[in-house]
């Protein structure tokens, strides 16, 4: 791996780089699904190759491979070089990364037990104990839980002198039950939505879960959402339970504070961004009770690592400091624009892709109340939990989220459950109606593993660090 | 030729071959998909990302005693191909006996032309000129323009251990943009199997003249309006459709809003799926080996048909239609060479005599909120202007909808007789004229 990565570099300077890195990375991935008490899908799938980023004329280039010899790296060498003089015909101002980069060394995520050395039988066996207690309620339509495991092992290294090398693990797992009627699909899932909670670790992370423990309690849910009565349409106080936090977060906090997007590069596909650089310093985002953080050193979180893709060390930063909005995810190129340096979240999906600004763990730091405290001070609200859907305008400011189970709160106590489930808002008027976050007890990171971004495609593994949290004034049940 | 570097055909069948002759399993089959891409990204009139991948996947599926695993690589070498054998059969042995999806029979699959020299050979120059006549003319405009250029060459071929043996080439160019101003922007795309076919002068008329068109939108009042959709908006509903309803698993689970025999659109809504049909991105069999076949799935507002897949079909007792998607699926079969008959009307005169209606170029993070009423929520994007007494008077300030499509479809008027490719940005294509709707809800 090293010989190779020195002969990119070599060909690359050679050739007339005044900047390269290069990446080789090798991708493991072990997907398992069970559904309706049938095996449905074990599959092993592996990926491994090299891309190479440099700079000519003061423009860049990229070209990747799968083919690991040194012809290969000669072609693609010669071809990422040529694609950056192309580019350097339609360039604006040459890029500057800033100050160098030297980091060298090795990281890998802290686990008890290699995921890929658990026997496939034991992870069958949960999903199908979990499938079997969701299949002991009467109603449910489908049944489905599934697991996904990740090892990837990547080299970084640059004609600045960075080497450093990764070995990083994913674990994560899931169930839902959907239960159907003429009218209506509901469905349930445990302990995330959308296949599965993800995060840094081993096998350890998944037997935390007790997937098996949760089947009946969300198959119940699921069928009595058939017959719950809908949202009402109002504006209320809104209580949401931690995971729907995390989404929101995601959507209104962290791909706002993308340099990237707020520069305008994601503008023709993932849009661009309401926090422009004017309002640094200066937008009151949230309430006094909203400190956000970008922390790469958040254990378990899916955007823990030892370095980014352009080999800066993981770190902590503010984004959001008691309401105010302090500052952004940035790469080199774009933190020298502003005159800083890059905090870190650069990533690529692989060693096909280029690194693009991403979310490492994006978190809404704990408060001082508790979901239980929320809810007694709530007059008349909806509590709701689990994302069902999710939409936000390109300048991340419009947004509508719908939720999986919703409960009315009347007079301080949890009421009827409640179908359909929908709110929206408008993102600084409604981080600043945050009354309350609950406590360090109640906080929890949850893995987001369908980040998109970028062109082409790029699916990011996130995470964000969330607890309740109470908004007011919110209008909800826009589904009538 | 700068972009495709593919291996042989008789190679890469010879690779397949030899890979299912050394299987120890019953039934395997092996799926190779190789392509050769490019990509130019450009910001505020400048190029600031440029890409290119070479890369191959392959995928082997064995079945042994009752038993199925899968695994993939993406080498394309002997040493690559013993390994992922090795973890297929390795996956299978390991599992307890499940229900086994089927693997196909040979069938003859009629062969259809989707490949073009020029766009296989597309250099990084040639992208380049082509963003920087966009960017010119933006610059001129005293706009911005942001947007990507991509052009990419692949093979797929599907082999079995029953005697299925399909090869195909395919190229593709697409191109979207985004034009700004300071006060609003435009949007146009475009995409091709020949980039000959893709006119920069006209893509960016088109995108300058909706910016231009576009600034200083003030809101309107949400509510229910009549709208004129634009063929990008339409394909959208149509994808969100084919992923909500239009497979035979979501009818078998019950969560899909289709209806079969029933009326459930306007009279004037026809869509159809047809993978052989050369004015889309056609392709002449599916990822189970299994030739396309055309399906009729709303038949002047009926529901009339449904896409299979080995698994669906057999459970159901017929014929797979050529819908399947790789090994593993438990997402079911997919439509994805959409089609939706045209109407008469002048695009321009869809609008020829509503009072008071919205203008949507296209949609933005769209989401499902009720899949069996066929409700999606999403927002407005880059060109969205009030139609008053059959003109469009300003723009508008971008709404979110929360619309049931059915119920859309329902009040259709009219349809344009022109037609747009839409290449989708996951799988497939759909072709669709613009579309008169009597009713759409905007929410905020």
């Amino acid at each position: 791996m090293k010989e190779l990565a020195e002969a990119a570099l070599n060909a690359a300077q050679v050739k007339g780089a005044s900047y390269a890195d290069v990446r080789l990375d090798e991708h493991v991935t072990q997907d398992i699904i069970v559904k309706n008490g049938q095996l449905a899908a074990v599959s092993d799938d592996a990926s491994e190759g090299f891309g190479v980023r440099v700079i000519v004329d003061g423009a860049w280039g990229f070209a990747g491979s799968a083919r690991l010899d040194n012809a290969e790296v000669e072609q693609v060498v010669d071809r990422a070089i040529r694609i950056a003089r192309a580019s350097a015909r339609v360039r604006l101002a040459p890029v500057d990364l800033g100050p160098a980069v030297t980091s060298r060394g090795h990281y890998r995520t802290p686990l008890e037990r290699d995921p890929f050395a658990v026997p496939l039988s034991e992870k069958v066996d949960l999903l199908l104990r979990a499938d079997a207690a969701m299949g002991s309620v009467k109603g449910v339509t489908i049944r489905e839980g599934s697991m996904e495991f990740i090892r990837q092992t990547k080299l970084f290294a640059s004609t600045e002198g960075a080497l450093v090398e990764q070995e990083l693990f994913e674990s994560g797992a899931g169930i839902e039950a959907t239960a159907t009627s003429p009218d209506e699909v509901q469905n349930r899932s445990y302990p995330n939505s959308f296949g599965r909670h993800q995060g840094a670790g081993g096998y350890e992370y998944i037997t935390a879960l007790e997937l098996d423990r949760h089947g009946g309690r969300i198959a119940e849910e699921a069928v009595a959402l058939l017959t719950a009565l809908q949202c009402p349409s109002g504006v209320k106080t809104l209580i949401l339970g931690a995971s729907q936090t995390a989404l929101q977060i995601h959507e209104s906090c962290g791909h706002p504070t993308e340099l990237d997007r707020v520069f305008g590069m994601e503008a023709a596909y993932a849009g661009t961004s309401f926090m422009t650089p004017e309002k640094l310093n200066h937008l009151q985002y949230g309430s006094p009770q909203v400190t956000i953080t970008a922390d790469a050193l958040t254990p378990t979180g899916l955007g823990t690592f030892g370095w980014d893709d352009e080999g800066v060390p993981a770190q902590r930063s503010f984004l959001i400091k008691n309401g105010l909005f302090v500052g952004y995810l940035t790469s080199r190129e774009t933190a020298s624009v502003l005159g800083q340096q890059s905090n870190g979240t650069m990533r690529a999906d692989g060693w096909n892709r280029i690194p693009l600004i991403r979310m490492t763990n994006v978190n809404l730091e704990p408060g001082d109340s508790s979901l239980e405290k929320m809810i007694a001070e709530t007059k008349d609200g909806v509590y709701m939990e689990t994302n069902r859907s999710w939409s936000i305008d390109d300048k991340r400011l419009n947004f509508q989220f719908g939720t999986q189970l919703a409960y009315e709160i009347v007079d301080g106590k949890r009421g009827r459950l409640l179908k359909n489930a929908t709110y929206a808002g408008i993102t600084p008027e409604f981080w600043n109606s945050c009354d309350a976050v609950a406590g360090r007890s109640e906080w929890k990171v949850w893995g987001l593993a369908n980040c998109g971004k970028g062109q082409p495609p790029q699916v990011a593994h996130v995470a964000h660090g969330a607890a309740p949290a109470r908004f007011q004034h919110v209008k909800v049940g826009i589904l009538k | 030729m700068e972009v495709a570097r593919l291996t042989a055909e008789g190679e890469l069948k010879q690779f397949m071959i030899g890979l299912l002759e050394r299987s120890p399993a019953e039934q395997t089959e092996v799926m190779v998909t190789e392509w050769d891409s490019a990509l130019t990204r450009f910001a505020n009139n400048g190029i600031h990302q440029n890409v290119a991948e070479r890369n191959v996947s392959v995928r082997v599926r064995v079945v042994k005693d009752g038993k199925t695993g899968v695994a993939s690589i993406n080498q394309l070498n002997e040493a690559a191909a013993a390994d992922v054998l090795k973890r297929a059969v390795a996956i299978a042995e390991l599992q307890p006996r499940s229900e086994v999806v089927p693997l196909p029979g040979p069938a003859p699959a009629r062969p259809v032309e989707a490949w073009s020299d020029a766009t296989a050979a597309a250099t990084p120059e040639e992208r380049a000129d082509f963003v920087q006549t966009i960017c010119a003319k933006a610059g001129q405009a005293g706009l911005k323009a942001f947007g990507a250029y991509s052009t990419s060459a692949g093979q797929f071929a599907i082999a079995n251990s029953l005697g299925v043996l399909h090869h195909q080439r395919s190229t593709q160019g697409t191109v979207n943009s985004v034009v700004m101003g300071d006060a609003g922007s435009g949007y146009a795309d475009r995409g091709a199997i020949d980039v000959r076919e893709l006119d920069k002068n006209e893509l960016a008329t088109e995108v300058i003249d909706k910016a231009q068109r576009n600034q200083n939108a003030q809101p309107v009042e949400p509510g229910v309006y009549e709208v004129v959709l634009e063929e990008y908006a339409v394909a959208e509903m149509l994808e969100f459709m084919s992923f909500m309803g239009f497979g035979a698993l979501a009818v078998q689970e019950e969560r899909s809003f289709m209806k079969l025999g029933e009326k459930i659109t306007g009279d004037q809504v026809s869509i159809w799926d047809d993978g052989l049909d050369r004015s889309g991105i056609p392709a002449s069999f599916d990822f189970e080996g299994v030739p396309k076949q055309r399906v009729d799935l709303i038949t002047r507002g009926v529901a009339s048909g449904l896409v299979y897949d080995m698994q669906t079909a057999t459970r159901a007792g017929r014929q797979s239609t050529g819908h399947g998607l790789p090994a593993p699926n438990t997402e079911g079969p997919f439509a994805v060479n959409l089609f939706m008959q045209p109407g008469t009307a002048a695009k321009a005169d869809l609008m020829s005599d509503i009072k008071r209606g919205i203008w949507v170029t296209r949609f933005w993070y769209v989401r499902v909120v009720h899949p069996k009423a066929s409700i999606i929520t999403g927002m407005t994007r880059e060109g969205t202007f009030l139609i008053e007494n059959g003109k469009i008077t300003r723009p508008v300030k971008d709404l979110r909808f929360t619309q049931s499509i059915l119920e859309g479809f329902q009040g259709t008027l009219a349809l344009s007789r022109s037609t747009k490719l839409q290449v989708s940005e996951y799988l497939g294509a759909s072709r669709v004229p613009a579309v008169r709707l009597k009713a759409f809800d905007f929410t905020s």
